[in-house]
């Protein structure tokens, strides 16, 4: 599914080099989580995989499906299957969340020739995917994440990736600031979301996370590259021991 | 006090080409105007009060040439059930109008309200405009009091089924208009008064409201998209006692314009609203220059006024709130903005406050930035392509000023033409 080949990225403005080299293959139905201390590249990965700016890919290569990513603009990258769970969600005043997520929905299906959603439909079923995710038709007609909490954001997020059905699911740190039945349903939100031709990158701090979404494989990053992979054991380690043991055996 | 020589100059050339009405009982305000106009002289760029916009092509003798825009887009409040009142080329079109019959309002053109003596009209044509002259001159407002041509006066004495809506065509490349309305709404009644559409290659209109106690009048009006066209305009406003008074202007192109609103809240708990939205594409400069004056106590006033501007485009925005001595408990609020799409426009704001009571709470901000880029690419990262996503953050960014109208199928239409423009713009 999603395939990253010796990514190397540095800041478009500056000469620092954040990612050094990563390699990391998703496969379709498999969930894979990153771990890594503060600072090590994760998000900047993300961002990279759904093209915001700022950013320069001076060696490598991303593809999903064998599409190559980097030519893409970013709402190409959203119609071809890449979806990105923000780690700090965007506040968009004067947009209502239901008209983005209208727009949002309907642009992706026209952009892959597919049927626009009528309005009953569309409304259908965003209330019925909001009510599992308990956000109530109040949050839908407010303005994007604007007055939201920290963990209402994070179900915002959860939400469109449940109305955008996207094939690559890349969730950074959507676990944080979430209470602890907040997190519950998130995962069940993503669980729900599990098949065989998705593949999820989990991108978290905590072991917590990954007991309600059961990764395949965890990897390790740190420094700008994937330094360990191994399955979901290597969490557990990382929550009992911290990094000192890992990065160590590394270098 | 002799005026400058090239004031006095421009003044004299300006004048020679008009010819004042006959027109009756308003003959002595027309004249009493003229005198106003000699005094002050017509603006210059030297004139404090027009340091950002030059009047120029606003005074000269002529009319520059404005090219007529030709649209395929439906009407604007085409499919909206009102009352129409034609003017082409500043001229009233009977042919065009409907007939001016409407419970609870009469409506008259300004020639007639002599012959039918019509008291209220006559107490009220220039003399809100006369008001107006101070503490700020606004000499292009007296020469429409003494010059124009055409116009009507609307009594509103009940609540009309139906908006009243002034429209204003746009015929010959080379006219030069003048407009002016006067309005009084009666204690209790209430109006929505509309106006849209390029008038001429220039424009002066002038509006003169005057709101009794209770009343209310709603104003929407929509300036003609014809690129090439001038507009000064001067809407005066006299609120009484716990009476409302809402506008909102939509700026779509046009060459120059400037909108001057002169409100002044005379009775207790009044309530006054004044927005604007502005989008502008190269040659393009909009002057929004507004005075709200409290001189009671309890009420609240509001300006809005968001300006988006590409290519070279120029906004301004002069906006003062007075707060007279003994108006205690006012609320006012005043805020521009701008959205600059690219590094050539730019945005001149001029936002003031003078205040003479001390239980007051008025608050102002300006500000001018570009497109929020994380905002941006988060709509983009959800599949929605860049051309959209920045048309829902322009028109998220003028939403604050749309909001000020009421009636949702008025703002719908605004929301339309707006559509309209960004889809030929962006
Ligand atoms: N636009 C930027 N300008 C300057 N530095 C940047 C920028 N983007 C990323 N960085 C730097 O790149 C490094 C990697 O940042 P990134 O946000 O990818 O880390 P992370 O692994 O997600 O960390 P965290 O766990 O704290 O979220 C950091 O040192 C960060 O300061
Ligand atoms: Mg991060």
């Amino acid at each position: 599914m999603l395939e990253i080949k010796n990514l190397h990225v540095k800041l478009e403005e500056e000469e620092k080099q954040i990612l050094k080299g990563v390699d990391l293959t998703v496969e379709a139905g498999k969930v894979h989580a990153i771990m890594g201390p503060n600072g090590s590249g994760k998000s900047t990965l993300s961002y990279v995989l759904s093209g915001r700016d700022g950013y320069e890919v001076t060696e490598g290569s991303a593809t999903l499906e064998g599409a190559d990513l980097l030519e893409m603009e970013p709402e190409e990258r959203a119609a071809a299957g890449i979806f990105l769970a923000f780690q700090y969600p965007v506040e968009i005043p004067g947009v209502g969340n239901m008209t983005f997520l209208r727009t949002a929905v309907n642009a992706q299906r026209k952009a892959r020739g597919e049927e626009e959603l009528s309005a009953a439909d569309f409304l259908k079923e965003v209330r019925a995917k909001a009510k599992s995710l308990k956000i109530d038709a109040d949050m839908l007609k407010r303005p994007v994440n604007v007055g939201f909490s920290g963990g209402e954001k994070k179900r915002n997020e959860i939400l469109q990736m449940a109305m955008l059905e996207p094939k690559m699911c890349i969730l950074d740190e959507t676990d944080s600031g979430l209470d602890v039945d907040a997190m519950k349903l998130v995962a069940e939100g993503v669980n729900a979301l599990r098949d065989e031709g998705r593949g999820f990158l989990v991108i978290t701090h905590y072991q917590r996370l990954l007991d309600h979404i059961k990764p395949d494989v965890v990897h390790i990053m740190a420094d700008g590259r994937i330094v360990k992979t191994g399955g979901p054991d290597l969490a557990l380690e990382v929550e009992n021991n911290g990094y000192a043991d890992i990065l160590a055996e590394v270098n | 006090m002799a005026l400058p020589e090239v004031k006095q100059t421009a003044t004299e050339a300006r004048l020679a080409t008009l010819t004042m009405p006959d027109a009756g009982c308003t003959r002595a305000a027309r004249e009493d105007a003229l005198a106003r106009v000699l005094e002050m002289g017509l603006p210059g760029r030297r004139d404090e009060y027009w340091k950002y916009t030059r009047p120029d092509t606003l005074i000269s003798p002529e009319a520059p040439r404005a090219a007529l825009f030709n649209s395929d887009e439906p009407l604007l409040f085409g499919n909206l059930d009102r009352l129409k009142i034609v003017f082409i080329d500043g001229v009233f079109s009977a042919e065009d109008s409907d007939d001016l019959e409407l419970e609870g309002v009469s409506i008259d053109r300004i020639e007639d309200i002599c012959c039918k003596d019509i008291h209220w009209a006559k107490e009220l044509y220039g003399v809100l405009e006369a008001r107006g002259q101070s503490p700020v001159q606004r000499p292009l407002a007296a020469l429409n009091t003494a010059f124009a041509a055409d116009g009507v006066a609307i009594h509103v004495t009940g609540k009309p089924s139906k908006p009243i809506s002034l429209i204003y065509r746009h015929a010959s490349e080379t006219s030069d208009a003048m407009l002016h309305h006067i309005i009084r709404v009666e204690s209790g009644a209430e109006v929505t008064i509309l106006e849209n559409g390029p008038a001429a290659s220039r424009f002066n209109k002038c509006m003169e409201i005057d709101i009794a106690d209770g009343g209310i009048l709603h104003h929407v009006r929509a300036q003609g998209r014809d690129h090439e066209r001038r507009a000064a305009t001067h809407m005066f406003t006299r609120l009484g006692q716990e009476s409302v008074y809402k506008s909102f202007t939509l700026t779509v192109n046009g060459i120059l314009t400037r909108n001057e609103q002169v409100v002044e809240l005379t009775g207790d708990d009044a309530v006054a609203h004044v927005a604007g939205a502005c989008v502008g594409d190269g040659d393009f400069h909009h002057d929004d220059t507004v005075f709200v004056t409290h001189d009671a106590v309890n009420c609240e006033s509001r300006q809005v006024f968001k300006k988006v501007l590409r290519n070279g485009a120029t906004g301004v925005f002069q906006g003062k709130i007075l707060v007279k001595e003994g108006a205690q408990k006012t609320d006012g609020y005043q805020i521009s903005q701008s959205l600059l799409l690219d590094d050539d426009s730019q945005f001149l704001a001029k936002p003031e406050l003078e205040i003479y009571a001390d239980d007051v709470a008025c608050s102002h901000g300006s500000t001018s930035g570009a497109i929020d880029e994380t905002a941006l690419f988060y709509l983009r990262s959800r599949g929605v392509p860049v051309k959209d996503a920045t048309n829902m953050l322009t028109l998220a960014f003028l939403a604050e000023a749309v909001d000020e109208i009421e009636d949702a199928a008025l703002a719908e239409a605004i929301v339309n033409r707006l559509e309209g423009w960004l889809s030929r713009h962006i």
